[in-house]
């Protein structure tokens, strides 16, 4: 793989605009497809879309619960639902909506959360998605995906769009480098992308973090330290094969996530392994149970080391036993 | 069907209502029997479902919004052959799908509900579905009046004022009751006409026991073309047992043998009297 940088490519796009544009390209191709909105069109970069396929958009309001509640009833009359509001309001305002409305009744509604985690940055707790993985894993009949690039966004946006069963996408809105060039490396929902192989450690993260935990990776190697980088996409259902794999293959594993280390991918991971009998020094990287840090996207996961830097210094600590 | 065999029918139901809260020794008493002449007139009079042609796109569509009344429910969807009504002898037993709110296991139900304020938004998806295929299916929710309350109504019944779902009928079982007291005491809604007309909703009132009266609310849908129906039936919690009646504590208060026994009677003396 070529080296990966830290400057943005123009290539680059916010997740959130590959899949707005991608919806786009498969609902010209299937008027089934339908876009439910909370007043979120503009956030969810779904402008295009209502211009161009007028029928094929739902304007709610601002009104979570009934965006979800219409979505699955849509869902269950035949419609290929995409359901596109803010994380942190989809994901706690219509949580009831979500677990039985659209996963108990099993109507497959896709959930597409977006500006989730802290992407609205100063805009504050009420803002941020840092409890959606937590929740939703706690809820029967969801694949929860959080895609990393431009890449995983499309393909999990046409996987989602031919499920059969409820799927929830979550999007951040910074620009995203694509992972790796290399085409052999597939995409599906439930197993995991090793974006680059190493032997010492094994850092796991999923949607924005990836990104940073390659660039730990490379500086990693300056030290002399080997690190596969995985892309866990998808959180539900976990790949514990390849989660097994790397517990056995490395000397430690790192898990990282734009989400409260509560609940999230880093303990859905330590209950696999500790389950298990794998028992490897092991670190949950992600926002910690306490009074958000104010500040942009990248100042706060700075502050809580989610970067580079502070992925490779952690990598640095557990290897070396502190 | 005739007023009278619809008359029959309801007495029958209320008897195998009771029958099976007993057997289950749970149940939603009060409400069952406030919402049972509605359901019979919808399902005998009204929808065009059948357990032989339950999967068909073009069927129309009943979500309970009030699940807790499951029991009613049930009854009717063994009287019109979902499934043998000896199955009830189930009801709330271990790994029965027969539980107490409906589920999408039993055949015949629509829409896993039991939380509040569900059936509308949902209704109003399906319905706007119908509309967006050009389909002539329509859809019917039931809602209790003590779950309006619920933000999530509301906010769907602007959704289908907003797009015009005039084949969305909502019915409130509007017995004046909540577990708690009246609807009064506990949180006013009065008056539901005028909120539903300001929301821009076409209202019916009925006797939510005057079967006449409910053929014809449900016949002259919509009730103005463009904007979703509303019915307010009448009623009366617990309906049919005289010590029932309007008496908070049937809310889910299940009969002793006695109280089976007379309650019973009563309904064998109603039956006569059609």
């Amino acid at each position: 793989m070529g080296a990966v940088t830290e400057n943005t490519s123009a290539n680059a796009k916010p997740n959130q605009d590959v899949f707005a544009a991608t919806l786009l390209k498969l609902a010209e191709a299937d008027k089934n497809i339908i876009a439910v909105t909370s007043d979120s069109r503009g956030s969810g970069k779904l402008v295009a879309f209502g211009q161009q396929l007028p029928d094929q958009i739902v304007e709610i309001g601002i009104a979570e619960q009934n965006l979800v509640g219409v979505a699955a009833g849509l869902a269950s009359a035949g419609k290929k639902t995409f359901a596109v509001s803010p994380a942190c309001f989809l994901t706690a305002r219509a949580l009831e909506q979500i677990k039985n409305d659209v996963c108990y009744s099993d109507n497959p509604v896709r959930l597409i959360g977006i500006s989730a985690g802290v992407s609205y940055g100063a805009l504050g707790t009420t803002h941020h998605s840092l409890h959606d993985f937590a929740v939703l894993r706690a809820i029967n009949n969801i694949t929860i995906v959080v895609p990393a690039d431009n890449f995983e966004t499309e393909q999990a946006v046409k996987l989602a769009a031919q499920s059969t069963k409820p799927v929830y996408l979550r999007f951040g809105k910074k620009p995203m480098q694509l992972l790796t060039e290399d085409a052999s490396i597939g995409f599906e929902f439930g197993k995991g992308r090793v974006v680059k192989k190493g032997s010492d450690v094994a850092i796991i993260a999923n949607g924005e973090t990836v990104y940073p935990a390659l660039l730990a990776a490379q500086k990693l190697e300056e030290s002399g330290i080997s690190a596969t980088v995985v892309s866990m996409h998808t959180i539900k259902p976990l790949d514990v094969t390849l989660i097994a794999q790397l517990a056995t293959e490395t000397k430690a594993i790192i898990t990282v996530e734009e989400h409260m280390i509560n609940g999230g991918l880093g303990e859905a991971c330590a209950s696999y392994l500790l389950q298990n009998g794998y028992k490897k020094p092991f670190k949950i990287m992600g926002i910690p149970d306490e009074y958000t840090v104010t500040g942009s996207q990248v100042e706060i996961l700075n502050h809580y080391g989610i970067s580079a830097d502070g992925i490779a210094a952690e990598a640095i600590k557990i290897l070396s036993g502190n | 069907m005739t007023d009278k065999e619809l008359k029959e029918k309801s007495v029958e139901y209320r008897k195998k209502i009771l029958k099976y809260i007993v057997g289950a020794n749970a149940g939603h008493t009060g409400g069952s029997l406030s919402c049972t002449d509605i359901l019979n007139v919808l399902y005998n009079d009204v929808l065009n479902v059948s357990p032989d042609d339950f999967g068909s796109p073009d069927r129309d569509r009943y979500i309970q919004s009030k699940g807790h009344c499951v029991e009613a429910l049930f009854v009717v969807l063994a009287d019109k052959g979902f499934f043998p009504e000896t199955d009830l002898e189930t009801l709330c037993k271990y790994k029965s799908h027969y539980i107490g709110h409906p589920t999408k296991k039993v055949h015949g139900v629509e829409q896993n509900t039991g939380a509040l304020g569900h059936g509308l938004p949902i209704a109003a998806g399906v319905a706007l579905a119908a509309k967006m295929d050009k389909k002539a299916y329509r859809v019917f929710t039931m809602l209790g009046d003590g779950e309006l309350p619920e933000g999530s109504n509301w906010e769907a019944a602007l959704t289908a004022s907003h797009y015009k779902l005039d084949n969305l009928c909502a019915m409130i079982d509007n017995n004046k009751l909540q577990i708690t007291g009246t609807n009064a005491e506990v949180c006013n809604t009065d008056p539901l006409d005028a909120k539903f007309e300001s929301f821009g909703w076409a209202v019916k009132q009925v006797d939510g026991h005057d079967i006449k009266a409910l053929r014809e609310a449900f016949a002259s849908m919509p009730f103005e073309p463009g904007k979703p129906n509303l019915i307010i039936a009448h009623t009366i919690k617990g309906k049919g047992i005289s010590f029932m009646e309007n008496s908070v504590k049937w809310h889910h208060g299940v009969p002793n043998h006695e109280q089976y026994e007379t309650a019973i009677t009563e309904l064998e003396v109603a039956m006569a009297n059609i």
